[in-house]
């Protein structure tokens, strides 16, 4: 499907300058920072989970590890997708168990994937806390879940698209509200 | 009632006719052949573009009467080749219980003349029950009405048994047909041994299994001077056999069915149970070695082994499924399209197989042939038109024919026997 | 790549990407079995029957984890307990059960054939756990799962298949997937029970057990039934395992990190010697272990996303 670019909500300066306020949040919310895991959802939430676990040992000298989490087995839409969508693997190298679970992603939208992660992490083990950290909170929230940390609000008709692109993976670092070709 | 058919095309191989001639049919016989007969109160049927052949025979066909009248009775059977283009069908022994006696065969020949339309010839078993063991009583079973013996497909194992057989048939001059298997080497086996049975996972039935007990009966034939009649053929070593046999004067004959010549084992893919029967289809080499077989002559005959079998029986798993398959209403346009339209051999050629041969071979004096005083049964063909097998069309009570949907040309439209309309095709009027 | 089938009737109708596909996803579901909590929900409200016609105790176990496991819920049938001992036809047996909408039906049974069979009259998805001599999908994927994990890539490998191929679905699919995948594979048995038009499957063909397995990377054993003798496929037992059982004097002609397989069950001191199946060179148990994250990996791929058009 192509898509058109309707607008440029972040550039790289935004986008570090967000990133950079929302770790400071979390060393000011949680004292015993030593008791803090972060959990990236596939795919972008891992690369800023690393960003942030960086940035925090920049900051504080502390190692936050960093672990991935693949929804896809904890998602309630699997009947009606076209195909099955690629499990990919879940690799959290350390125990959950009694922590402070950062759950890091890049578009907060539904809910519903945020709902799967917390299943999922659940199953893992169970945390003391969880935390929810998104780039952009877009809106239309169909559950009743809410981030904790969060880069932008953006308010967006729902059949915009917003793509977070990071340079680990992609060119570089932009948020882009884009729309479907052929929609009017 | 007279029948006159005008315009036709009549070919006879045994008079090496081929011209267009009028025919008038009286009292079961042919009794005129004009190039323009006139008639006075005769039914007339127009056969132009028509080809007017003496009536086909069918020397290998299962009816199932007595004992599986769910898959097919004489009545269905006889129905079904009479629209397939046959006036005169062989059936096999294989009936519960088995025609190894004067009674089964005197039944056979009572229930025909009731119900059947076409001619029925019965092949009584080489021995009781089919079992290998006790000749039967052939003098009798002849004068009963048996016209050949054959233990079908339970053949006769022992080779000495075999021998008896032949030499008996000697003396009372009648045919021993054989389904030439040897049950040990073929053993639980569903379809041919090779690529394709390892392919899909299917037990085997090796061609050695046929070539030998092909060897064993030319050898014995020989030897007693007896008549053997091979039946369905499949592998190219049979043919082989076959071939040598006929070099050495030995009085041996054989036939092939239109499935081993235009299906092979590759076509098994999807475990279609209508392609399981025994023998086997065999390999596209051993189809060629067949097609070879017909156009040098070592093949003398074409028969279906038509093998009706309920859906419910055929609705299995392959391995469970009953082997054989439904031909009599399909074979006539199989080998119009794939041998005589393909021109692999002639018009005359096909008819010889069909009809000539078979009524030489069965020794059936009137039939086979066009000629003043000749039974009255002829097979009217045509050549042009183009059919699609629906099996859902078939009189007979089975649908096990896997040539379902192909679409052939050339037909037969009207079965005449014993001067009487025993089939017409809806296309055809006659005034 | 997605994974566009309805079926999984066998590996001949699966390509080289629908077999990454499986394994990749297999590859991701591995370490939920070693998890406190071995269950995720993806599977949840899907019914799926286990119809065994044939005695299993390892695949059938392994299907029934592998539902449980993508919270499924699953029942299983063997011969004994369904109506085709009291003369049901499979047919109406198989429609009876799809009556019930279940979402697949995994069936063993002795005929070639029965899978595609009851693909002509079901709509679930229908999985092959083993159709006579013909294929065992599953096997082979898990098989291949375990030999991607300890040789990282199929390419130019020399996988020796030794044993009774004429009347082994395992060997063929098998041979079907490694082919596909680029290995190289030598059959090995004697011509009673490999015969040489196997050649035609575009594999190498040995009776001389010692000359095959120099430099072999993937040593695969199959079970030689004992009842095989009784119809002269082979002189006796003794013979047997002197001429093809897998000693520890003939593994030292493979290479040094060549792995022993076999799909079970083993016959110990007849095709294999007991300590060549418990060697450390053996996966034997490793196989087992993947085959449920591989049957997970189809229940997923199969059941997952709308319904598909049926490519089988």
């Amino acid at each position: 499907m192509k898509e058109k670019i309707k607008a440029k909500v972040m550039d790289s300066r935004k986008m570090k300058r967000a990133v950079h306020r929302m770790t400071t949040e979390i060393i000011e919310r949680n004292r015993n920072l030593k008791n803090v895991v972060i959990v990236g959802i596939r795919t972008r939430g891992i690369y800023l989970g690393k960003r942030i676990s960086n940035l925090i040992k920049e900051l504080e000298k502390i190692d936050i590890p960093v672990g991935i989490l693949d929804i896809t087995l904890y998602r309630d839409d699997f009947s009606e997708l076209e195909a099955q969508n690629m499990v990919k693997k879940t690799e959290i190298n350390f125990s959950v168990e009694k922590k402070d679970v950062l759950l890091v992603d890049d578009v907060l939208f539904t809910g519903r994937t945020i709902r799967a992660a917390m299943d999922s992490l659940i199953d893992l083990g169970r945390p003391k806390t969880i935390q929810l950290l998104v780039l952009i909170d877009r809106g239309h929230r169909e559950l009743p879940i809410r981030a904790d940390y969060v880069g932008k609000f953006l308010p967006t008709s729902k059949r915009e698209l917003v793509q977070v692109k990071l340079k680990e993976i992609d060119s570089n670092d932009e948020a882009l509200i884009t729309e479907p070709a052929g929609m009017k | 009632m007279k029948l006159l058919i005008k315009n036709g095309r009549v070919i006879d191989p045994s008079s090496r006719t081929d011209e267009s001639l009028d025919l008038l049919l009286d009292k079961g016989r042919i009794v005129d052949i004009k190039t323009k007969i006139k008639t006075d109160g005769a039914k007339v049927i127009d056969a132009s573009r028509l080809v007017i052949a003496p009536g086909f025979i069918d020397m290998h066909v299962h009816l199932r009467d007595p004992g599986q009248e769910d898959k097919e009775t004489i009545a269905t059977g006889s129905l079904a080749a009479a629209k397939g283009g046959f006036t005169s069908i062989a059936c096999m022994p294989n009936t519960h219980p088995v025609n190894d006696n004067r009674g089964v065969t005197e039944y056979i020949l009572s229930e025909a003349n009731k119900k059947a339309v076409v001619n029925i010839f019965p092949v009584a078993s080489i021995t009781k029950g089919q079992k290998g063991k006790e000749l039967t009583d052939m003098a009798d079973l002849i004068d009963a009405g048996a016209i050949a013996f054959s233990d079908d497909g339970h053949p006769v194992e022992n080779s000495d048994t075999m021998r008896r057989a032949l030499e008996y048939a000697k003396i009372l001059n009648t045919l021993i047909i054989d389904h030439c298997e040897d049950k040990n080497l073929s053993g639980q086996g569903v379809m041919n041994e090779g690529y394709y049975s390892y392919l899909y996972g299917l037990r085997g039935i090796p061609g050695s299994s046929e070539e030998i007990m092909v060897a064993r009966d030319v050898i014995l034939a020989e030897k007693a001077e007896a008549r053997i009649h091979i039946a369905h053929l499949s592998v190219k070593g049979a043919v082989d056999i076959v071939k040598e046999a006929k070099k050495k004067r030995i009085k041996v004959t054989a036939e092939v069915t239109p499935h081993h010549l235009f299906l092979n084992d590759s076509c098994i893919e999807t475990y279609n149970t209508n392609l399981k029967m025994n023998p086997p289809l065999r390999s596209k080499e051993d189809t060629q070695a067949l097609i070879k077989g017909i156009q040098e002559g070592v093949v003398d005959v074409l028969a279906t082994d038509h093998a009706p079998h309920t859906p419910d029986e055929k609705d299995v798993e392959f391995d469970q499924a009953p082997f054989g398959i439904n031909g009599l209403e399909t074979a006539v346009s199989l080998f119009l399209d794939r041998l005589v339209d393909k021109k692999i051999i002639s018009l005359k050629r096909f008819i010889e197989m069909i009809s000539t041969s078979p009524a030489l071979i069965l020794e059936l004096e009137n039939k086979g042939k066009i000629c003043i005083g000749a039974d009255a049964d002829l097979t009217l063909l045509d050549l042009h038109k183009e059919i699609i097998i629906d099996v859902d069309t078939f009189k007979s009570k089975s649908r096990n024919n896997p040539f379902q949907g192909w679409k052939l040309k050339g037909m037969p439209v009207i079965t005449i026997v014993g001067g009487k309309i025993a089939y017409s095709s809806s296309s055809i009027k006659s005034k | 790549m997605a994974f566009k089938h309805k079926h999984l009737l066998g590996i001949q109708t699966l390509g080289p990407s629908d077999i990454t596909t499986v394994l990749d996803t297999a590859e991701s579901f591995c370490n939920i079995s070693t998890r406190e909590i071995k269950k995720v929900p993806i599977l949840r409200g899907k019914i799926i029957i286990n119809l065994f016609f044939e005695p299993s105790t390892r695949t059938l176990s392994s299907f029934e984890l592998a539902a449980k496991r993508l919270s499924a819920d699953i029942i299983s049938l063997n011969k004994q307990s369904s109506s085709v001992i009291k003369g049901e036809s499979l047919k109406d047996t198989i429609k009876n059960l799809e009556a019930m909408n279940p979402d697949s039906l995994i069936i063993r049974h002795s005929a070639a054939g029965v899978p595609y069979f009851a693909t002509t009259f079901c709509q679930s998805h229908i999985i092959n756990a083993g159709d006579g001599a013909h294929e065992h999908p599953t096997q082979a994927l898990l098989d291949a799962l375990t030999i991607r994990q300890k040789k990282k890539s199929f390419k130019n490998l020399k996988v020796l298949i030794v044993g009774d191929i004429l009347h082994s679905r395992v060997a063929r699919s098998n041979i079907f997937l490694l082919k596909k995948m680029g290995a190289r594979v030598v059959l090995v048995g004697p011509p009673s029970l490999l015969p040489a038009e196997f050649k035609k499957f575009g594999v190498e063909i040995d009776y001389d057990f010692d000359r095959a397995i120099k430099k072999a990377d993937v040593i695969m054993m199959l079970r030689i039934q004992l009842e095989r003798q009784k119809k002269n496929y082979f002189p006796s037992i003794r013979e047997y395992r002197n001429l093809y059982g897998l000693t520890e004097k003939r593994f030292r002609r493979a290479k040094k990190n060549a792995i022993i397989m076999h799909p079970g069950p083993i016959n110990r001191g007849v095709e294999i010697s007991a300590d060549m199946a418990d060697s450390a060179k053996s996966v034997i148990l490793k196989q087992v272990e993947n085959g449920i994250a591989t049957r997970m990996a189809v229940l997923y791929l199969l059941l997952g996303g709308k319904e598909r058009e049926a490519i089988n």
